[in-house]
């Protein structure tokens, strides 16, 4: 956010009264989402309700000590980001002030009050490549020009949406190659339109696209139990439920590193000021899988923590998925991840109730599905306004309390996502990692994605699929007769259907995120690890057929080396031996 | 400043006055009642014209005749390294008639929040020299690592075990430079009894001396607790990040923290939340914890032990629900194992610590330790899970692997976890004791330690042994 360089006297008006976040002022002349500054310490909020001569504030700072018949000054701007280079390996509280700057201007490590910065450093000098020429007739959204931002990523310069009408087009009257700040113009039009590396929007509106496509890539995690079993498209949506310490902000991260998208936004809305710092301080380091670069020169990070303010909490979800929708409009592949929507479905019944709204189901406001709705619709494929094809991705982490998926924000999020992987605290406190349900975990993008892993992986990555899904289903039943009568009692095929089942969910299902080679798992290695695994169940069902007991098949030596595919560097060549030892092994029982 | 005898209102611990200047949101209120008593508030609530007041020693004796005076600020805790060694009530003043405290500094006791982007990473091992924790749910300097447990559990002999072991290998073995350790304990709403535990405890061994005990007792005044918490936390901050101290925290009740929250809300008539709680308690709770860490550049590390216990014993419980949710992980304390006489009586399974994973391993630990935990995590849940079936189909029906899985199961408890609250173990010592244990188990079962260490650290003979019992 930038602050209005002056407001006029006339937008003045007092302080009525204060309760937490919410402050309501009198004789301000204000429109709904209206950035104001509350107090004589000027702190930033927004306009949310008006009702008569008095006006609602969400105020994005503490207000101890704020009290009525201070000032409050209207910008008469809606509540926006500054979009422009500089925005990638970058961290921002949930108003878009950039932390690191923050820390400098306060000069201290608590975050104080009253202090504001842009969201983009308005002086750092870029290096401007035109990329159409004078008398080139450019539309709205159309790039004029790249700038190297980080190693990794060119930002594309772009007319900005609301510069030229819809099907509107101008002359390039002047532009030029060079150094420039983003405030400079780096070209003009010739209907007088100055055009820079900068640009405004406000977050509560989606930036404008030509139209939704259907997303038929998979956006590929290195995470087998994903793009395995329960993939999500570029351009799609997934929700993350599960009670604490299941493993939501584990997978977000893993997503966040490994994801093969161009650009990651990644907002801990309301969760630990830790597990951000985690981030600071590992991504610079890790390798980005697809180029060797550090991550986080595709990163954007947003931090609003648990204890930071909660008007904030709830604006970060915007300034965060406005940031994704600008690399969209480049023609970037972007995946967001919000960890925890339930802390910004607070914010949200938190306010509302200090706003004395008439409380919904267990206190939520009545309008908490249809914003949960609209975030996740700001999701998808989309081609852009400037012939571009890009995308949102949109993974939402979900803290239900008491892990309980019946609650308001868990039911209201799965009507609206297409992928749902469950997290399950049993799972967890086996140390089963990742903790996901594959009973109850499901993708509805499965079909459409099929197609590609066909073709980029393997022709029988579906059938393989089906096998292991079907062999743990037979688990889930034969687990529960397991229950009461014990393993031994059961036929000898079962017996062995459960051995099937223990190395597909020791061996393909867990993933550990903090080995450094079973972390990511390329597409190509999880289909082998199936295929490993489905070599041993046909072996060992032939020698059951030829009379080999049970309890000799699977003693077979080999056998439990299934288990240690995951974190081998060289896979390929160890799975080749491993299958010809496991066959071996086998036959040679009978 | 101005004097006001406007009281319209007392309902519960509140008390509404009108007053005719502007009053700050949280700023700090004294009301003298008609009998010369003095009793300490902060505002709530502040709309033209009407204040609404928390009271901390509760509103009895306040009626409409007792004047309000507005102090102009908000609460503050005086701070000086004058504190260790000292007693304090709920509130911050001394009750040890010791001499008076002269502060270096008065610092607001609602901490600002801390710069995400200033912060370090914790990663430094604490050895508490208790296995269930160094060796399965390692904590570090800069953790908030709350000890989940219920009404007549030895939670407290755990937290006193926890202050009293804590050491960091590294620097002792250093020659003890570095910074100087501290405890600043607590207390909301415990009894009297539980209380002298601790003091008792703390004389004993000589830790008051670098302990600053805050006391709000259960016969005191319920709304003091919601500060007390953020006296201690503010103590805490300044030791650590002013005075390079190592500060622990043991915060203890934080159920009773949460009925003074819960009290409040109703008394404001507000929307309650989950089981009456009130909406923002996520958010309030969040502002205690998650000021503990470390910052970038400073020397010192505040690290959490809250303790709370669970109504019914009920992990679901918006206390323990919310607390897990913003802490970095947590212990429980369990009854049953309790019942069977382990101390500590502590249950691994739904046990976590977050940050153990960047705090273990080679150079810190040992290079097995992740492996090590992983694996007899995932054998004890094995083996507690057959246990419900042996009691269905007796042992004679299950495969020799699941007797193995019962053995360990059992090995595990009373070798592993039972070592008294008096003894302090190594992390050599934990791991060896590990090592016991996991070999026991055939070694193609152990697929989640890697094989150097198998073949380093497994025991031969144990395995031989157990084939040989099993034969038998
Ligand atoms: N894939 C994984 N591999 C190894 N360990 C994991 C994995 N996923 C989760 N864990 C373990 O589980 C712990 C808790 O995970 P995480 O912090 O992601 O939980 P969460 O669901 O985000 O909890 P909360 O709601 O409290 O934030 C981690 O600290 C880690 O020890
Ligand atoms: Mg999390």
């Amino acid at each position: 956010m930038s602050k209005a360089e002056s407001t006029d006297g006339t937008a003045t008006g007092v302080i009525q009264s204060v309760s937490g976040p919410v402050v309501s002022a009198r004789d301000l002349d204000a429109r709904m989402n209206d950035v104001v500054y509350v107090g004589d310490e000027g702190l930033m909020g927004e306009v949310i309700e008006i009702e008569g001569n008095i006006t609602t504030i969400q105020v994005y700072e503490e207000t101890s000590g704020v009290g009525p018949g201070e000032p409050v000054e209207n910008t008469g701007e809606p509540l926006s980001v500054d979009l422009g280079p500089g925005m990638l390996d970058a961290i921002y509280d949930g108003v878009q002030r950039p932390l690191d700057v923050l820390e400098g201007k306060m000069e201290s490590p608590y975050l104080d009050r009253g202090v504001d910065a842009p969201g983009i450093d308005l002086e750092a000098e870029w290096e401007f490549e035109p990329t159409v020429e004078v008398g080139d007739e450019v539309g709205r959204g159309d790039v004029i020009g790249i700038v190297e931002e980080t190693v990794t990523i060119d930002h594309k310069v772009m007319v900005p949406p609301n510069a030229l009408d819809d099907g509107e087009t101008a002359a390039i009257e002047s532009i030029e190659a060079g150094s420039f700040d983003v405030t400079e113009a780096v070209a003009e039009l010739d209907n007088g339109v100055e055009i820079s590396m900068h640009q405004e929007w406000p977050v509560r509106e989606p930036r404008p696209t030509v139209e939704k496509r259907t997303p038929r890539t998979p956006l590929v995690s290195g995470q087998r139990i994903l793009d395995g079993l329960f993939p999500i498209a570029k351009g799609g949506t997934a929700a993350i439920p599960g009670p604490f310490g299941s493993g939501k902000t584990v997978t977000q991260h893993q997503l966040a590193k490994y994801a093969d998208a161009d650009i990651i936004v990644y907002v801990g809305c309301g969760e630990r000021g830790n597990e951000m710092t985690e981030v600071i301080e590992d991504f610079p380091e890790l390798e980005d899988p697809a180029n060797g670069n550090p991550l986080m020169a595709r990163t954007s990070l947003i931090a609003n923590t648990s204890n930071m303010p909660v008007a904030a909490r709830e604006s970060c979800i915007y300034t965060g998925i406005t940031i994704a929708e600008y690399y969209r409009d480049m023609g970037y592949d972007v995946a967001l991840m919000a960890d925890s929507t339930s802390r910004w479905a607070e914010a949200m019944r938190e306010i509302s109730s200090r706003l004395e709204e008439m409380p919904g189901e267990e206190g939520y406001p009545a309008y908490l599905a249809a914003r949960l709705a609209q975030f996740y619709e700001r999701a998808g494929y989309f081609e852009n306004i400037n012939g571009t094809e890009g995308s949102v991705s949109a993974i939402g982490a979900v803290s239900p309390p008491g892990g309980d998926f019946s609650e308001p924000v868990t039911q209201n999020t799965l009507r609206i996502v297409k992928t749902f992987w469950a997290l399950d605290a049993d799972l967890a406190e086996r140390r089963h990692f990742p903790s996901i349900n594959w009973n109850e975990s499901y993708s509805l993008y499965k079909d459409q994605l099929d197609p590609w892993f066909k073709e980029e992986v393997a022709e029988d990555w579906d059938s393989t699929r089906q096998w292991a899904v079907d062999v743990l289903d037979e688990e889930t039943e034969l687990q529960e007769i397991v229950q009461l009568v014990g393993k031994d009692a059961l036929p000898e095929d079962q017996q062995l259907t459960l051995e099937v089942a223990r190395y597909l969910r020791e061996a393909y299902l867990q993933q550990n995120a903090f080995h450094p080679v079973d972390t990511y798992c390329p597409p190509e290695k999880t289909y082998l690890i199936l295929t490993t695994i489905r070599t041993f169940n046909d072996e060992a069902f032939k020698a059951l057929e030829a009379g080999v007991p049970v309890e000799e098949i699977i003693a077979v030596e080999a056998i439990p080396k299934i288990n240690r595919i995951g974190v081998q560097e060289e896979y390929g060549e160890y799975i080749e031996e491993l299958k010809s030892e496991i066959a071996d092994g086998i036959r040679s029982l009978y | 400043m101005k004097e006001y005898q406007t009281i319209t209102e007392i309902s519960g611990p509140l008390v509404y006055a009108e007053v005719d200047e502007p009053i700050g949101y949280d700023e700090i209120v004294e009301i003298e009642t008609a009998q010369g008593k003095t009793l300490r508030g902060q505002v709530l609530e502040s709309a033209d014209g009407v204040v609404a007041i928390q009271v901390f020693e509760g509103t009895s004796g306040i009626d409409q005749k007792a004047s309000v005076r507005f102090l102009g600020e908000t609460m503050k805790m005086p701070v000086t390294e004058d504190l260790l060694g000292r007693v304090l009530d709920g509130s911050g003043r001394p009750i040890d008639d010791g001499p008076e405290i002269v502060p270096e500094e008065r610092q607001d006791i609602v901490g600002a929040a801390i710069n995400p982007y200033s912060r370090e990473y914790p990663e430094e091992f604490i050895e508490t020299g208790v296995s269930a924790i160094d060796g399965m749910n390692t904590l570090v300097r800069g953790q908030k690592l709350p000890i989940f447990s219920s009404s007549g559990q030895p939670h407290s002999e755990l937290a006193m075990q926890i202050a009293r072991q804590a050491s960091v290998p590294e620097e002792e073995s250093d020659g003890g430079e570095g910074s100087e350790f501290a405890v600043i304990f607590g207390a909301m709403g415990i009894t009297q009894e539980e209380a002298n535990e601790f003091m008792e405890d703390f004389e004993r061994t000589g830790a008051l001396e670098r302990s600053v005990v805050f006391m709000n007792l259960a016969d005191d005044p319920a709304v003091e607790r919601t500060v007390t918490p953020r006296m201690v936390l503010t103590t805490a901050e300044y030791l650590a990040f002013e005075k390079d101290y190592h500060v622990l925290v043991i915060l203890t009740d934080m159920t009773n923290y949460c009925e003074a929250l819960r009290e409040i809300g109703a008394a404001r008539e507000e929307v309650p939340g989950r089981r009456g709680y009130p909406g923002y308690m996520y958010t309030d709770l969040a502002q205690l914890y998650e000021r503990a860490g470390r910052i970038e550049g400073r020397e010192g590390s505040v690290t959490q032990i809250p303790i709370l216990t669970m109504p019914g014993d009920d992990d679901t419980h918006p206390i323990p629900d919310l607390t897990g949710y913003i802490t970095e992980g947590q212990i429980y304390v369990d009854p049953d194992l309790n019942s069977q006489g382990l101390q500590p009586p502590v249950n691994v399974l739904p046990s976590l610590s977050r940050l153990m994973d960047d705090g273990i391993g080679e150079g810190l630990t040992r290079g097995d330790h992740g492996d090590v935990s992983d694996q007899m995590y995932a054998a004890y849940a094995e083996g507690e899970d057959l246990r419900d079936l042996v009691n269905i189909v007796g042992r004679e029906a299950l495969s020799e692997r699941d007797n193995k899985y019962l053995d360990f199961a059992d090995a595990f408890e009373t070798e592993f976890i039972d070592q008294g609250f008096q003894t302090s173990r190594d992390i050599e010592e934990t791991l060896e004791i590990g090592w016991e244990l996991l070999s026991m188990l055939p070694k193609s079962e152990l697929n989640r330690v890697g094989e150097e260490y198998i073949e380093q650290y497994y025991h031969e003979e144990d395995a031989e042994e157990a084939v040989a019992e099993a034969a038998d």
